[in-house]
């Protein structure tokens, strides 16, 4: 059962991902990264991550990619020309290979494995009972409350970065 | 097809759109678009955490993709901001013209 | 306090050569004559010291400290005062004493006073250093030691080439002598596990039969150095080169101390060469030839300094002869009485080329008598105490010399040092007279300048003459005198291989060599004196000997010829190919080697960062393929 919603949404990841390595006009890649982080979403669902699913169709959605946007935008920059015109295509094949081979191992590595990794004690039932939400945000704000407060000085300094840096 | 997705079919969709992710910034040319295939690794990466989340019955997995995600959004204000900086100065997003620091 | 004896001049240069710039002449001349001065004061105290003691037990050892302290063998920063090294310092510090004084006056117009009296102390520090040594290494440091100083004393004036090329003469000629010296020490220590004397002396009998080779080779190779330091044959000839330096420094390091460096060691290990009758042999011989040779060029030499070393070298074959024959008393005697009246002759030498204006030709000189009356007095005790005229000094010691000579049975090494006494006697002579005596054939603006010494000049002179009318009689009666009674504890055998001689005989040898000498004298009043165009026509009558003679049997030009060339030729063509070549092409090579590989690493440095995303990628890959592959 879980495979019928599975599978459509790993195939559309990987196309998305694919169309945004591919495709020549910034836009149409930024659209498609946007399809992949609709897909991702989808699979956070299914992995019953509530909360990660709805975060990450708010944040890299609608924040990030809509940043990007703007940029693509503002800059008009051009096109490029397709990978088997440029003068350093053995360099590109060096890559393409070497990338293949990295996946393989990947995959040896994780399929010859057996996951031993210690269980914890938020198994489904539990999480869905208390609340995905919930019990992330009280994580956060007993166990890792330092982790937040650092990331809030982290966004903060961004801020003042990109204010920074956007300055004449 | 029944049953419960098993663990490495997650996996190996990571690995793969990992694997997309770096032949993007290898292949491609445009700065923004090299920080786009960056921003896809970093997702991949997500997806194994939270998937191990699930399986490991463990909330950490998420409260970190949540910390990612954070930090991603301040990483990429930051980049476009040095990106539009650059055009500034360069008219171009070109990585093969960005090579100041060349030895 | 013995080891004050060679600090206090040390401590002396230092002090003068930091900051003497900054001082007045008169604060420089007082703290280098002072030390000079405490150096010989602490000598006399502890000569009287070591006289207070037994005859047997005289001897006294201090310690400063450990030097070298590796498994079994060990240096020690030692002294050693017995009767030979006692009399060494005191005249080490006495005659050297007298001439820091004479040098206020001498180098008083000089602008590098400061940097003279700090070498000059310096050079008295480490002549103490060499005769207070209880061991061969440190009397090695003070032979080294002597040898730099003398090479930055010769070429004191070293804006001038012939005395900077006097001075490296001198010292790569010791140089020769030193290293044989080393060879030496080497020996001594695989051989003796010590190079302390007393431990040497001990075991050296055990350890080499009598009459070996081994004993004579390494008796040889420690004569090999003295021949370097003390001027002998074949390593003489830096001596009368020597003389591009002060007239103080001749008197010094040219006379008195330095070279007689060789003869105290010789002396010091006369139970080595007891050991080695053969080397001994060789001793005697090579001292009685120099002697002769060295009189043989003084004959005819015209520059007055020039005469008087090629004395010093025929009075040091003197010297060896007599501790080649055993009697090493008469040879220290010898060396001291030398001391006194060698100094002085130079001294006076000095006053007059000072009131000369620096000429220093006797054939440019006469009738200087009436205008420097004490210079002129000097020198006549001087030359006849060379000459050995009785009752100066230099009769007493060499007399007894030349009876040990004969007493032992070396007949004709006898006959060559009466030769010689003769020799000295007209060379003397013919140097006295041609200066002091007769008309004056000085240049006509010299007689402007000509003055007598000042005071600082003078007084040297007149102790140095009391010294050498009278120090002679310390050996009186010969070889039984308070002089070598004092040294029998130093000198266990007196070697008189041959007959026992009576006295009477011995008061005939020393009637027939004062009449030698006596003939020299005679023979130069009339020819130099008397009737100059008669040496003149003498001369003309053997053209080739005296050209010889003058040219100093052209041994300088042998050595230049047969030596010099062919070593600096190899040395350059070494040079050329291999220094040039091999040893800065390897080492400019290593360069090249760095900067192109750097040139090529560059490279990697793209500025383009997917090209680095690349090379992070093939780290990845092997790290996961190992892991995954094999881990």
């Amino acid at each position: 059962m879980e495979w019928l919603v599975f599978a459509p949404l790993a195939a559309m990841a990987l196309a998305t991902a694919l169309l945004v390595v591919i495709l020549r006009n910034p836009i149409y890649c930024a659209l498609s990264l946007v399809g992949t982080f609709f897909a991702l979403s989808g699979l956070y669902l299914l992995l019953q991550a509530q909360f990660i699913a709805v975060v990450q169709v708010i944040v890299y959605a609608g924040a990030i990619m809509v940043l990007f946007l703007f940029v693509i935008m503002l800059l008009d920059v051009g096109h490029e020309p397709p990978p088997w015109l440029r003068r350093d295509a053995p360099r590109l094949a060096l890559g393409i290979g070497l990338v293949a081979l990295l996946l393989l191992e990947l995959a040896v590595a994780i399929g010859s494995k057996v996951s031993h990794g210690v269980r914890g004690s938020y198994t489904s039932e539990l999480v869905n009972a208390v609340g995905n939400t919930q019990l992330i945000g009280r994580l956060l704000f007993t166990d890792f409350v330092i982790p937040f407060e650092i990331t809030s000085v982290i966004l903060l300094i961004a801020i003042v970065g990109v204010m920074v840096l956007a300055r004449r | 097809m029944t049953g419960t997705v098993p663990l490495n079919a997650y996996l190996i969709l990571s690995a793969a759109l990992f694997a997309i992710g770096v032949i993007g910034v290898l292949i491609r040319r445009n700065a923004l678009i090299i920080f786009m295939a960056i921003e896809l690794m970093l997702n991949a990466v997500n997806l194994s955490f939270v998937a191990f989340s699930r399986f490991l019955a463990s909330m950490d997995g998420q409260i970190i993709v949540f910390f990612v995600m954070a930090v991603a959004a301040a990483e990429v204000a930051l980049g476009l901001a040095i990106i539009i900086a650059l055009y500034r100065n360069k008219e171009s997003v070109n990585v093969d013209e960005i090579n100041l620091l060349r030895g | 306090m013995i080891w004050l004896i060679p600090i206090i001049p040390l401590v002396g240069s230092l002090v003068v050569g930091l900051m003497g710039r900054r001082m007045r002449r008169s604060v420089v001349a007082i703290i280098a004559c002072g030390s000079a001065l405490l150096a010989l004061l602490l000598s006399l105290d502890a000569f009287t010291r070591l006289l207070s003691l037994p005859p047997e037990g005289r001897l006294l050892r201090q310690s400063i400290g450990p030097w070298i302290a590796s498994g079994d063998f060990s240096v020690a920063f030692g002294f050693l005062l017995d009767p030979l090294s006692a009399i060494m310092a005191l005249v080490v510090s006495g005659v050297g004493f007298l001439i820091h004084v004479y040098s206020i006056g001498y180098m008083a117009e000089d602008r590098d006073y400061n940097r003279f009296f700090s070498l000059l102390n310096l050079f008295l520090a480490e002549m103490l250093v060499l005769v207070l040594a209880d061991n061969y290494l440190l009397l090695f440091v003070g032979w080294e030691g002597v040898g730099l100083c003398s090479y930055l004393l010769i070429g004191f004036w070293f804006e001038r080439p012939a005395a900077a090329s006097a001075g490296t003469k001198a010292f790569l000629v010791n140089r020769i002598g030193d290293a044989a010296v080393v060879v030496g020490l080497i020996w001594m220590v695989f051989a003796f596990g010590s190079l302390d004397f007393q431990i040497v002396f001990t075991r050296a009998p055990a350890a080499f039969l009598h009459g070996s080779v081994a004993a004579t080779v390494l008796s040889l190779l420690l004569f090999a150095g003295a021949t370097g330091k003390s001027a002998q044959l074949p390593l003489y000839v830096w001596l009368p080169d020597a003389m591009e330096g002060p007239t103080p420094v001749s008197a010094l390091i040219h006379a008195a101390t330095m070279v007689t460096a060789g003869v105290y060691l010789i002396a010091r290990s006369a139970p080595l060469f007891h050991l080695a009758p053969v080397s001994l042999e060789i001793v005697a011989w090579v001292g009685g030839l120099t002697a002769f040779y060295a009189a043989s060029i003084a004959l005819v030499q015209t520059d007055i300094k020039r005469v008087i070393a090629y004395s010093t070298i025929s009075q040091l074959g003197y010297m060896f002869l007599g501790l080649g024959v055993g009697a090493y008393a008469a040879g220290i005697f010898h060396l001291m009485t030398h001391a006194f009246f060698k100094a002085l002759l130079f001294l006076a030498a000095g006053s007059v080329i000072h009131s000369l204006a620096g000429e220093q030709d006797v054939r440019k000189m006469g009738g200087l008598r009436t205008s420097l009356r004490v210079t002129a007095g000097s020198f006549l005790i001087g030359a006849l105490a060379n000459a050995g005229i009785v009752p100066f000094a230099g009769f007493w010691s060499k007399d007894e010399i030349l009876f040990a000579a004969y007493a032992s049975g070396h007949r004709v090494l006898w006959v060559l040092g009466v030769l010689t006494a003769a020799g000295t006697g007209f060379y003397m002579f013919r140097l006295y007279f041609l200066a002091f005596e007769g008309k004056s054939r000085l240049d006509p603006h010299v007689t402007g300048h000509l003055h007598e010494a000042p005071w600082s000049m003078r007084l040297p002179l007149v102790l140095l003459a009391l010294g050498a009318a009278t120090v002679g009689f310390v050996g009186v009666p010969p070889e039984s005198g308070p002089f070598h009674r004092f040294l029998d504890s130093v000198f266990p055998v007196s070697a008189h291989e041959g007959g026992p001689t009576a006295p009477a005989s011995g008061v005939g040898l020393a009637v027939a060599s004062l009449a030698m000498a006596l003939v020299g004298i005679a023979i130069a009043f009339r020819y130099c004196l008397q009737d100059p165009r008669r040496a003149e026509a003498l001369a003309a009558r053997y053209p080739t000997l005296y050209r010889t003679l003058l040219h100093k049997y052209w041994v300088d030009e042998l050595y230049e010829h047969g030596v010099v060339r062919p070593i600096v030729s190899v040395a350059r063509s070494l040079s050329a190919s291999f220094d040039a070549r091999v040893v800065d092409g390897s080492v400019n090579g290593i360069a090249a080697l760095a900067g192109r590989a750097g040139g090529l690493l560059r490279r990697l440095q793209t500025g383009h960062v997917p090209a680095y995303v690349l090379s992070i990628l093939v780290g990845v890959v092997v790290l996961l393929g190992y892991l995954a592959f094999l881990g």
